[in-house]
């Protein structure tokens, strides 16, 4: 019973005078219920709000989902896997898992490296380091419905910005019909989405780039390292904790991507933009199957716990145990 | 006592107690029956939250009440989405309010044989025989009355008179091939002939729901909904014709991207004379303008062509419009309230002001704008009548036929495979 004791609360109970020893433990053991039922009182409040604001919605979401259910009511028709099997035969469900894939690729191999490098660029000692540093970081800033009708308005085939300009400098031939075309939305909604977030990683990897201490750099100059083997040898790998993290940002906002869709294209033309988050809210909150959206849900759920735990299981345990102790048992 | 780190936590130890008080102090709310003794209170829902008919109603709610003092009218505004989920709910729940908004339709009939929508026909059988037959068609279920119009529109095509011209078409076509060959004739005359908004798939599911009330019929539409089988040759068909039409490659650039009412729009697109038609409700020439720069004299408006062949005539409207419907049992003061509301006088100050279309035939002359008489006059002459398939068939139904038709335009589908999405999600509604 005593080991379990915080030390924190030793340090406490230290200050008062102990007149004799069977009534100090009999003293410290009623303040130590006292301060357990005050830590108790103090987390009811929230812990009713998490439970009933984000507990119980998971759990009967998961519930829901074994269900044809309309959304009203307590759902009643049960119809077992059902809703799993028809998800995983939907040809728009398998795309959005393959178009969620390919946003993942593509910000892996472009808007990442896109990113750091502006990131070392904008980390050297220039003329107006911090205007451009708060230039790139502002599209972050845009609400992501903003954004979307800003980027709708600018591709819009034929009057927009995009195709205006081509137009000027002769390059109609570049220009196309951008969202409206299935070939081209997916590589056009990237475009955005580098747009929008390229700015935050790079402002991640500048906070990182901060922490490499100079001596090494300089160690590695007066060794008679080249500008890139400085960057490979010496900055890459000490840079390596922020850029796990940020590529696990990445993942996990690439699979709940919606905001920005559902402005923009609502998932069209024909489902080639559509992610798992659209085609749930089509289903939940358009055609009121929300059994069947909760089935989607909870596959989305799943993703992106095994994804999380994978990850930090693999790739972010060596950051999380040099981190604190107590952070160990977290992990394990 | 003396003990200062006691006394605070005795202070934290209280405010922790106060705060699982306050937790537990949680909707503890109730319905207070107010009705004292001599008047009567009853609840009007509906989904007027915009200027002007906002105020118009509200003040028409006041004039209700100084000629019948013992009535007191209740107004409750809902947002149109936030009160189609609030309706489903109190739907379920068993308990309507005593007048409330309805488009009729499916969802009108699932609360009638829930039992919970009062039975019209004979109580106000005294002015509701004297309304637009075409306005009440919406509410009649069985032959039965369960809702009294206050609004009625329709879909169908908004031309540019000038393109026309441009391209040498004389009058508006009245058949399918008429049609075709009018879009033909646009596209060699250098005109967009059709404006569409491919995002917005609703837009496309006007095309195909007139094709197949002209093709199978409109008792076709009703029976496949019922038999949940739209596969028959009809509906096919329907698709088919779609599909000549989108060969011809008739819509403007980028329309798979296009919204409605935006300032790159499928209206602003007619608006702004880039297009020479769309396929569109009454509504249309105010977005027209407002989206674009309007058309003017220029507009011109021609009903949905008849199929050669076809089960359905040129008479045959789409459309929908807004009426209000009663729970089981309300007062007479509620029944009081339609007739008030579906009075020549009440119907003529609706029009001008709110810019509905006349329910009242005697309330016409106060329709002024142009396009909307065109409208009204296709509305007199009717002899049939669909209601808007995403209010006649449930949700999933609608948005599945929205859906599929987008695909069929976009070219991922073919008629067949139309007619079989569509069935299967009317099976999958049980």
């Amino acid at each position: 019973m005593t080991s379990t004791f915080p030390p924190v609360e030793k340090t406490g109970t230290r200050t008062d005078p102990p007149p004799s020893p069977r009534s100090a433990v009999r003293g410290r053991r009623r303040q130590r219920t006292r301060n357990w039922l005050t830590a108790v009182g103090f987390q009811v409040p929230a812990l009713l709000l998490f439970a009933a604001l984000v507990l119980l919605p998971i759990l009967f979401a998961g519930y829901a989902a074994f269900f044809r259910w309309g959304g009203f009511g307590m759902p009643s028709d049960y119809i077992g896997g059902e809703n799993f099997t028809r998800l995983f035969k939907d040809p728009v469900f398998l795309g959005d898992l393959w178009r969620c894939f390919l946003l993942v690729a593509l910000s892996l191999a472009l808007q990442l490296p896109f990113a750091l490098a502006l990131a070392v660029m904008l980390n050297q000692r220039m003329r107006g380091r911090a205007v451009y540093r708060m230039l790139f970081f502002a599209p972050y800033v845009l609400s992501e419905a903003i954004t979307g009708v800003l980027f709708a308005m600018i591709f819009a085939p034929g009057d927009g910005l995009a195709d205006q300009l081509l137009g000027k400098v002769g390059l109609e031939g570049l220009g196309g019909e951008w969202f409206a075309d299935p070939d081209m939305v997916m590589a056009t909604l990237f475009l955005v989405m580098t747009w929008k977030y390229f700015g935050f990683h790079m402002m991640l990897y500048l906070a990182g780039l901060q922490a490499v201490p100079k001596e090494l750099t300089e160690a590695a100059l007066i060794d008679g390292a080249g500008p890139w083997q400085r960057f490979r040898n010496v900055t890459l790998p000490l840079l390596a904790p922020t850029i796990r993290i940020s590529v696990f940002l990445s993942v996990i906002g690439a699979i709940q991507l919606f905001d920005l869709v559902w402005v923009i294209t609502q998932g069209g033309p024909d489902h080639h933009s559509e992610t798992m988050a659209v085609t749930m809210f089509q289903y939940g909150f358009k055609r009121y199957q929300v059994g069947y959206a909760s089935a989607i849900s909870v596959v989305m759920f799943g993703i992106s716990l095994v994804f999380a735990l994978a990850y930090q299981r693999f790739v972010l345990r060596r950051d999380l145990e040099g981190a604190t102790t107590t952070m160990r048992g977290g992990v394990k | 006592m003396g003990d200062p780190a006691l006394s605070r936590r005795g202070f934290l130890a209280a405010s922790a107690a106060a705060g699982l008080g306050i937790t537990a102090l949680s909707g503890c709310g109730g319905d207070s029956d107010g009705g004292s003794s001599g008047t009567t209170t009853i609840e009007w829902w509906n989904i007027s939250t915009t200027e002007p008919t906002k105020t118009v109603w509200a003040a028409l709610a006041k004039k209700f009440e100084a000629q019948n003092p013992k009535v007191k009218i209740k107004i409750v505004q809902l947002e149109n989405d936030a009160y189609k989920a609030k309706m489903t709910a109190l739907t379920s729940s068993g308990k309507l309010p005593d007048i409330f908004h309805t488009w009729g339709g499916g969802v009108l009939k699932q609360q009638v044989d829930a039992g919970l929508v009062e039975d019209l026909t004979d109580r106000t059988k005294d002015f509701s025989e004297g309304l637009l037959p075409v306005a009440k068609e919406p509410y009649l279920l069985d032959d039965k009355l369960y809702g009294i119009p206050f609004d009625i529109g329709m879909v169908g095509f908004w031309y540019n008179k000038a393109l026309f011209k441009k391209a040498g078409i004389g009058e508006p076509p009245t058949t399918w091939n008429g049609f075709l060959d009018a879009v033909r004739k646009l596209k060699s005359a250098g005109v967009t002939p059709l404006a569409l908004a491919g995002k917005e798939t609703w837009t496309a599911m006007y095309y195909w729901a007139y094709l197949a009330m002209r093709t199978a019929g409109i008792d076709a539409l009703a029976k496949a909904n019922e038999e949940k089988d739209f596969t028959g040759p009809g509906f096919v068909e329907a698709g088919e014709h779609l599909k000549e039409l989108v060969a011809l490659q008739p819509f403007q650039k980028g329309f798979l991207g296009a919204s409605y009412s935006t300032p790159t729009g499928q209206a602003a697109t007619v608006g702004n004379g880039r297009a020479a038609m769309e396929l569109m409700g009454q509504w249309a020439p105010v977005v027209q303008s407002d989206a674009g720069k309007g058309l003017g004299d220029d507009l011109g408006f021609f009903p949905f062509p008849a199929v050669e062949g076809g089960k359905g005539s040129i008479t045959e409207v789409f459309g929908g419009g807004g009426g209000h419907a009663l729970r089981r049992g309300a007062p007479q003061a509620a029944v009081d309230f339609l007739k008030f509301f579906a009075s020549e006088t009440t119907d003529r100050e609706l029009v001008k002001k709110t810019g509905v279309l006349p329910v009242v035939p005697a309330a016409e002359e106060a329709l002024t704008d142009r396009n909307l008489q065109a409208v009204q006059k296709q509305l007199k002459s009717a002899t049939g009548f669909q209601l808007y398939l995403d209010q006649a068939y449930a949700p999933a139904l609608g948005q599945e036929i929205n859906d599929s038709v987008g695909a069929l335009i976009a070219g991922s589908k073919s008629p067949e495979q139309v007619a079989q999405s569509i069935t299967k999600t009317a099976k999958e509604e049980q």
